[in-house]
């Protein structure tokens, strides 16, 4: 059973999480400990909320050297979730501008109405495409939704993260990857089937 | 990949037991609350709102206990309402598992919370619930389960609430609200024109076509019910197949 180390940080929805991951095989902790997180098998980062309440809350705890010895350096498989995904950015500008992880190179902005009433935030059901194979959605179908809640997007500067796109409003980044690092706008704790299918994919990882 | 129409089960809960009203009185005792729940789970529903209709009228805050318990089980995204009076009440139904939060008579007296909640949380999980229905020639917003008149327009607290920073309006119709007789397209049309986040329509869904006609009728983004999954044979998922062949868009 794969051992998840799910970041506590202050914001919200971890134990929709928790339970998820236990659904799909996995055996949770969530934690804000150091040395839970330093011999952490793997990560999630979950995350509600707004971007500079998040980071201040990670470096109140300390938590962004040890995340990143972890992560960038150690190579543990992660997933960002949601806002846990717009965190790894170089910068966010939601309610102020702010420094991220800087873990993905990009930045975090507003969605901006697109086409005839596309309405912010983008809350619902919405298709995943692929612009190429990852072991992420490994098993599930093009095109399938997942859950979405969200009015800030990632604009990574390098296409070649991208794993999955999601159109709407001016928006089009739903997943990305670089190496062990994961992210996915999306909420596949709550999407269901093919949500837990793309977490027993994080699992197996 | 266009915007997909959420078709939302709504559970009323009232001390122990999920009730369903008419006009927002006369509740009936509809069974419990978790054995919902797990029929919406396995049915794969796009949304769950659940609503703790006696916490502002008993002056309680939510039973987070409960909700905690009810999120365990339900692999949906979960909307909950009921007493939420302060940022607190918001970050523990969140923290228990709550994915967005319904704030409803508490904006009439304390409008401030919205951007609290909004600023600390983020748009994306408040919900601004108004209760409206028609008094004389106009539309008049109700507080506490409909019971208390606020002397407010509907459309006027729908724009204030999204200045402040509310991420979705539900819109009730007081008087149609369990009448299963359809929606309350001209108020749900009314405040969905004057907004740009998104607006679930609620009160009055009786059948499909219900659907089909007030999301033809307004811009509303999702439908919300209750009535018809609990006393007919009607289902989420044959709602969302009968607004995929008029021409909607949904997850099948």
């Amino acid at each position: 059973m794969t051992a998840v180390t799910i970041i506590d940080y202050g914001m919200c929805n971890l134990d929709s999480v928790a339970r998820a991951v236990e659904e799909c095989g996995g055996n949770p902790t969530v934690t804000d400990k150091h040395s839970v997180i330093e011999s952490a098998d793997s990560i999630i980062l979950p995350g509600v909320g707004a971007f500079p309440d998040a980071m201040k809350n990670i470096q109140e705890r300390g938590l962004e050297d040890v995340l990143r010895k972890r992560v960038v350096d150690d190579g543990v498989p992660f997933l960002g979730i949601c806002l846990g995904m717009q965190l790894l950015a170089s910068k966010g500008y939601e309610v102020s501008e702010c420094k991220g992880l800087g873990w993905i190179e990009g930045e975090i902005v507003k969605l901006e109405p697109k086409g005839e009433d596309t309405r912010i935030p983008h809350i619902g059901w919405d298709e995943v495409h692929y612009p190429k194979p990852s072991k992420l959605f490994e098993g599930i179908p093009e095109g399938k939704d997942f859950y979405f809640v969200h009015s800030f997007h990632f604009v990574p500067k390098n296409e070649e993260a991208i794993i999955g796109y999601t159109k709407y409003a001016d928006g089009g980044v739903s997943a990305l990857q670089k190496g062990n690092i994961h992210a996915v706008q999306f909420h596949p704790e709550k999407s269901q089937k093919v949500g837990f299918a793309l977490l027993r994919n994080f699992l197996s990882l | 990949m266009s915007r997909k129409i959420r078709v939302l089960p709504t559970l009323l809960y009232k001390d122990t037991e999920l009730v369903k009203g008419k006009g927002f009185d006369s509740w009936r005792n509809i069974g419990s609350a978790m054995q919902s729940i797990k029929v919406f789970n396995l049915r794969e529903v796009d949304e769950l709102i659940f609503v703790d209709i006696t916490a502002t009228a008993q002056g309680r805050r939510p039973d987070f206990a409960l909700i905690d318990d009810l999120a365990d089980d339900c692999f949906m995204p979960l909307t909950v309402g009921g007493g939420v009076t302060s940022v607190d009440d918001v970050r523990q139904l969140l923290q228990v598992g709550a994915d967005k939060v319904v704030l409803n008579s508490i904006i009439y007296t304390n409008p401030e919370l919205i951007s609290q909640v909004s600023d600390r949380f983020g748009a994306q999980c408040v919900v601004v619930s108004i209760d409206a229905k028609k008094v004389d020639d106009h539309y008049e917003c109700f507080s506490h389960s409909g019971k208390t008149p606020t002397g407010k327009d509907p459309v006027d607290t729908a724009k204030d609430a999204e200045v402040r920073g509310a991420g979705e309006i539900l819109i009730t119709s007081i008087e149609r609200d369990g009448f299963m007789e359809g929606y309350d397209i001209e108020l749900t049309k009314l405040v969905s024109q004057a907004v740009s986040i998104p607006v679930i329509a609620s009160g009055g869904a009786g059948s499909y076509q219900d659907m089909v006609d007030v999301l033809k009728g307004s811009k509303a983004s999702a439908v919300a019910a209750a009535s018809i999954y609990q006393f007919t044979q009607q289902t989420p998922l044959e709602a969302k197949k009968y607004l995929d062949a008029a021409g909607f868009p949904v997850r099948l």
